[in-house]
């Protein structure tokens, strides 16, 4: 077992592969890309997570060479790669739509860019054989990309991206196409192949489960710009903008009006008639400051009696419930109208369910369950 | 099936009347023992045989020939730049124009083609022959060429090609290595076309041809206004059998082509 932990991006000496330094992309007087800064260490599976129209794909085509930054640089190992054309890049990029060349043979798809480097031919060969094996694509070497179904064509254009060892490996929305449980399947499939060939991964993806399960780090834009880069936990745990935490997963959003009480440690009065909120923050807001207080449905307790140590309780009743299977989220109705939802495990059969429309429940949640963010 | 109903039947009748009845005719009529094309003599084969033997049809024969192929060649080379360019280039500075400009050709009168060819060429004194009626050729053609090169390539998945460059090749090996094969029957009809334009063509040649080269048509032509012989209608008659054989052939070959795909496509969803 490796026991140091990959980090990389906590290290001050670690060298990036890839260093964003301010790039702006504008595509007529759309601004794509809103000077950008951003660094990617080697084998990391970095992850650039957006809505439609983020940006994130033009950052990909920008780093497979198909667009150039309007002003700023990108640099690859430490060199200038602008000027660079796509095909004298050691970047390979996995397309959305697979783009399999319809004419030639999975087998020939696959060395169609060792072919053009003049790879000699039992290396070829042995190479092609290899990207097969690793991809479980043995015996459909002969066929045609349409004589293959789905799941297989996402695996040869996977095999084929990787075939030329880049240093770089884009991946465009890579598992768009398939179900969902083939997707998650490959999901994994993925990040064993990432780890077994050490290549850097980007995936672009707009769905954020997906994102989550497979990245090292998250980088999630909106309109061009980077909102936060960090760890999947990091991301979901301390979200840095009500736009991040609203992004990833399910989550109650608060308005209120924050006052200092202790050194970190802060009450927030959101409502008239409802008990003020208490929540722990590590980024100073002046007293009477606008913030948001962030809580993730799952970290809501909900019970019958007001449990008599929490430090934070409100009153409602239930007012929907989400029969999820697994779970169950509980749409709760506060006397004044705000809807807070809270989730748990279904533990039990649904028949012994403890709470039941219109019961009245007491919502319950620690000092440090939530998020308080400036407005 | 559903059985046609006589107003069908009749509308039906009458059209395919309309289209066939005189070729019919006239290949009936090659096969006419008399000199005297209106008039049925019995069964003969004879007018081939003369045929055969007429010099001057078979070196207009050869002419027309000549010039279809590099006419269409050369057409097809530069129909699908043209066709290329257009779709891809995305917007540039008068796209709009160019693209109309490229289609004008289609709808030009010919008599206009040809006379505006041949002024071109006396001006810069180039000898009517083979090469006029060729460049004549590529230039009315190219436009069709380009116009069927243009839709296949409206659909052509761009990533493709931009996957071929992220794999190593230059732009032009992108074009040559994924480009073409993919879209080498849109080619290959559009060269068929070109083709076909030049072996019928006779107004444009007839501006174009000197007295060195005559084609076919013009041949043809000139023959019937001092009369029709047989020999015409078996000359036609052998004109109409290239024709169909080529047409039933390129239809026969991408019907094969279609039916193996779905066929694979049907294996694919099975192995799933």
């Amino acid at each position: 077992m490796n026991a140091t932990i990959f980090a990389p991006w906590d290290d001050p000496q670690a060298k990036p592969l890839i260093q964003f330094r301010n790039v702006t992309k504008r595509f007529g007087v759309f601004t794509a890309i809103d000077d950008l800064s951003l660094d990617i260490y080697e084998r990391e599976f970095f992850a650039l997570l957006g809505p439609s129209g983020c940006g994130k794909t033009t950052m990909m085509r920008m780093l497979a060479g198909f667009e150039t930054p309007t002003e700023g640089h990108i640099l690859l190992g430490g060199q200038d790669i602008d000027p660079i054309p796509p095909n004298k890049r050691a970047v390979n990029m996995m397309f959305q739509s697979y783009a399999l060349f319809p004419h030639l043979s999975i087998w020939d798809n696959i060395a169609f860019g060792l072919r053009r480097d003049n790879m000699p031919k039992p290396d070829l060969e042995a190479r092609v054989e290899e990207m097969l094996r690793l991809t479980r694509l043995e015996q459909f070497a002969r066929r045609k990309p349409h004589q293959i179904s789905g799941g297989q064509r996402q695996r040869v254009a996977l095999a084929r991206s990787l075939a030329k060892a880049p240093k770089l490996l884009l991946l465009d929305e890579p598992l768009g196409a398939l179900d969902k449980k083939l997707r998650q399947d490959t999901q994994f499939e993925l990040m064993d192949i990432q780890e077994k060939t050490g290549t850097t991964f980007v995936i672009v993806t707009h769905d954020q489960e997906e994102a989550m399960t497979v990245a090292s780090r998250v980088a999630v834009m909106d309109q061009g710009r980077l909102m936060q880069v960090a760890t999947p936990d990091r991301i979901y745990e301390t979200p840095n903008s009500v736009y991040v935490a609203d992004f990833i997963g399910d989550v109650n959003i608060i308005e209120g009006r924050a006052t200092a009480r202790t050194e970190e440690s802060y009450q927030i009065d959101w409502a008239e008639g409802q008990p003020p909120l208490t929540a722990k923050s590590t980024t100073a807001l002046a007293t009477g400051q606008g913030c948001h207080l962030a809580i993730r449905p799952e970290k809501v307790t909900i019970s019958a009696e007001r449990p008599a140590d929490a430090i934070n309780a409100i009153q409602g009743e239930v007012h929907d419930i989400a029969y999820l299977g697994n779970l169950s989220t509980y749409h709760v109705k506060l006397a004044n109208g705000t809807i807070i939802k809270a989730q748990t495990a279904n533990t039990r059969r649904i028949s012994r369910r403890s709470f039941t429309w219109e019961d009245p429940v007491w919502l319950s949640w620690t000092a440090t369950a939530a998020v308080l963010l400036e407005h | 099936m559903n059985r046609l109903s006589w107003f069908n039947t009749v509308s039906l009748t009458l059209g395919f009347a309309f289209l066939y009845i005189p070729m019919v005719i006239l290949i009936i009529f090659s096969f006419n023992e008399s000199k005297l094309v209106t008039v049925w003599a019995g069964f003969s084969t004879k007018w081939y045989g003369e045929l055969i033997q007429n010099q001057a049809f078979l070196d207009a024969a050869w002419v027309t020939l000549r010039v279809a192929v590099f006419s269409s060649t050369l057409a097809t080379i530069l129909g699908t730049a043209a066709a290329y360019v257009l779709v891809r280039s995305g917007r540039f500075f008068g796209r709009t124009l160019f693209s109309g400009m490229i289609y004008a050709p289609l709808v030009m009168p010919e008599v206009i083609t040809g006379l505006s060819l041949l002024l071109l060429f006396i001006g810069i004194g180039l000898d009517r022959g083979i090469l006029t009626i060729v460049l004549a050729h590529t230039t009315f053609s190219m436009c069709f060429v380009s116009v069927v090169v243009s839709s296949r390539l409206v659909t052509f998945d761009q990533s493709l090609e931009e996957a071929a460059l992220d794999l190593g090749c230059s732009p032009a090996q992108a074009f040559r290595l994924v480009t073409l094969p993919i879209i080498a029957p849109a080619v290959i009809s559009g060269w068929l076309l070109a083709f076909t334009l030049s072996l019928d063509d006779l107004v444009i040649a007839s501006f174009t041809s000197g007295p060195s080269a005559t084609t076919l048509p013009i041949k043809i032509f000139s023959a019937v206004r001092l009369g029709v012989s047989p020999e015409i209608n078996a000359l036609s008659t052998l004109m109409i059998a290239v024709v169909t054989v080529g047409v039933i052939a390129a239809s026969l070959v991408t019907k094969r082509a279609m039916m193996r795909q779905r066929q694979d496509e049907q294996a694919a969803a099975r192995t799933e």
